[in-house]
């Protein structure tokens, strides 16, 4: 190493040189890649929603499965799909109705609104939110499939829950992101499980939510009840709860009730 | 030849990162508990040593003293943003377990370490080997301590059932403390004793000697 190495004009020169040269590394990689980590979203999502709803084939391409699938916008608080105009209030915002990330709505203050009854911990909610809808070859709805999300012990939880066509009868609920404890509270992963929620029914004989999680069991025969996970109480409980807000009059009920009557 | 020998064998037991100089542990906790993981793991960490050693080689005889760890830390910086890119464009899956993990890799005290011992004294392609040579010695602890885990945490290796969980209808009942961090302080204390067991020359001298009792102990 020569002394003048240690000189000023050749300490900014090598400084300045070495970050141009790196910048142009991360950047050219960040931007050449872009491409397909964003379809690698999209993918990862569709699997999602199709896992959720039990219809997702191993091995088939996602997009070719995908297709079967329609994506709606829903206007939570009315609870209906949103109208032409909804869908430009939306685009105004500067998000894509086509592609609507949820998430980034609940953000957005003219999009969202901050929860004053929050049993899910999850802040604020988007006014809006998708909804992915399979109809049979009669057009009418065989299963709908709804985002839900909400906090349980340590991160939220991400997920899909999926209701056959007469909107009361749960279809299945999958979580696809979540930092719980491995082995307890992530055993929401255990598709024994997940298996568990199959074929419940969201309200009771007075029409009420009544769907939860029993701490210690489920009582037999009881429609209306999921075991918990052992171990798990704290997570047991956020998922419990955010299961009945989606449901519930704040979140997609007053939507299934329309969808309810109108199949009626 | 047989010093490029050298650098990349030395590192898997004799000098091994992990084992013997006691780097990179934090890493080693997070990301064992399923094989698949830790493969991909290991080849970033792999890659980023070597290619982060083969840049500081190059520009050895120009780096201002003064800003040495600096100049070191943006080369490794840049290379682990591209290998995290990567990752997320053609291992998606993968990618999102890692997490953060892939990140960390900047403050892997391994990369760092041989960016400094190592490449700022050697040529480009001994030190190359050299990244190689401690990313497989890296490599070598994280597989041992991740088969351990997965296998007995999980009933599984690379994800496919071995021994089947009593949970799915079979006869093994997992070890749950196995998945989580601290299980993979006593797998590397572990790998260290049967380590220093076979080559004795790790073993460090004890630093003090409890002296003997005295004479006059016991009670009268």
């Amino acid at each position: 190493m020569s002394a003048n190495n240690d000189s000023i004009q050749k300490t900014l020169l090598v400084a300045i040189l070495l970050c141009l040269v790196c910048s142009v590394i991360v950047a050219g990689a960040a931007v050449s890649l872009k491409p397909l980590q964003q379809a690698n979203k999209v993918a990862d999502r569709k699997q999602n929603i199709l896992a959720a709803a039990g219809i997702l084939q191993p091995g088939v391409d996602i997009d070719e499965q995908f297709k079967q699938v329609t994506t709606r916008i829903v206007n939570l608080e009315a609870g209906r799909y949103a109208t032409e105009a909804e869908l430009a209030e939306i685009k105004e915002a500067g998000l894509d109705p086509k592609n609507y990330d949820q998430s980034k709505a609940s953000k957005m203050p003219e999009l969202s609104e901050k929860l004053q009854d929050d049993p899910a911990s999850i802040k604020r909610q988007a006014d809006y939110a998708p909804v992915y809808i399979l109809e049979n070859s009669a057009g009418e709805i065989e299963k709908i499939i709804m985002p839900v999300h909400g906090y349980g012990l340590w991160s939220t939880l991400y997920g899909f829950l999926a209701l056959k066509g007469d909107m009361e009868t749960i279809a299945g609920l999958g979580f696809y992101q979540h930092a719980e404890t491995p082995g307890l509270g992530g055993e929401v992963d255990n598709p024994k499980w997940k298996s568990l929620w199959v074929g419940k029914k969201l309200h009771d004989e007075d029409g009420d939510v009544a769907i939860s999680v029993v701490k210690g069991g489920a009582e037999p025969g009881n429609p209306n009840q999921v075991d918990g996970l052992s171990g798990a109480t704290l997570t047991s409980r956020g998922v419990d709860s955010l299961v009945k807000f989606w449901v519930g009059e704040s979140g997609f009920g007053k939507f299934l009730t329309k969808l309810k009557e109108q199949g009626a | 030849m047989s010093e490029l020998k050298k650098v990349l064998t030395e590192p898997l037991f004799s000098k091994n990162p992990i084992a013997v100089q006691i780097l990179g542990i934090c890493s080693a906790l997070a990301v064992t508990t399923s094989l698949n993981v830790t493969l991909v793991m290991c080849i970033a960490l792999t890659s980023v040593t070597a290619f982060s050693n083969l840049g500081i080689a190059l520009i050895r005889h120009h780096i201002p003293n003064n800003i040495r760890i600096i100049v070191q830390m943006t080369i490794i910086a840049s290379l682990v943003i591209v290998v995290d890119q990567i990752l997320k464009a053609y291992a998606y899956e993968i990618s999102k377990q890692l997490s953060v993990f892939v990140g960390l890799i900047i403050t892997n005290c391994i990369v760092m370490g041989r960016a400094e011992a190592f490449a700022m004294k050697n040529g480009p392609v001994l030190s190359f080997f050299d990244g190689i040579g401690n990313g497989l010695g890296y490599s070598v602890v994280l597989i041992t301590v991740a088969t351990v885990r997965e296998l007995f945490g999980a009933g599984k290796l690379f994800g496919f059932e071995v021994l089947p969980l009593i949970q799915d209808g079979g006869w093994y009942q997992s070890n749950g403390l196995l998945l989580l961090p601290p299980s993979a302080f006593f797998i590397i204390g572990g790998f260290i004793w049967v380590l220093r067991t076979w080559k004795k020359d790790q073993v460090e001298e004890s630093e003090y000697k409890i002296l003997p009792n005295t004479e006059h102990s016991g009670g009268h």
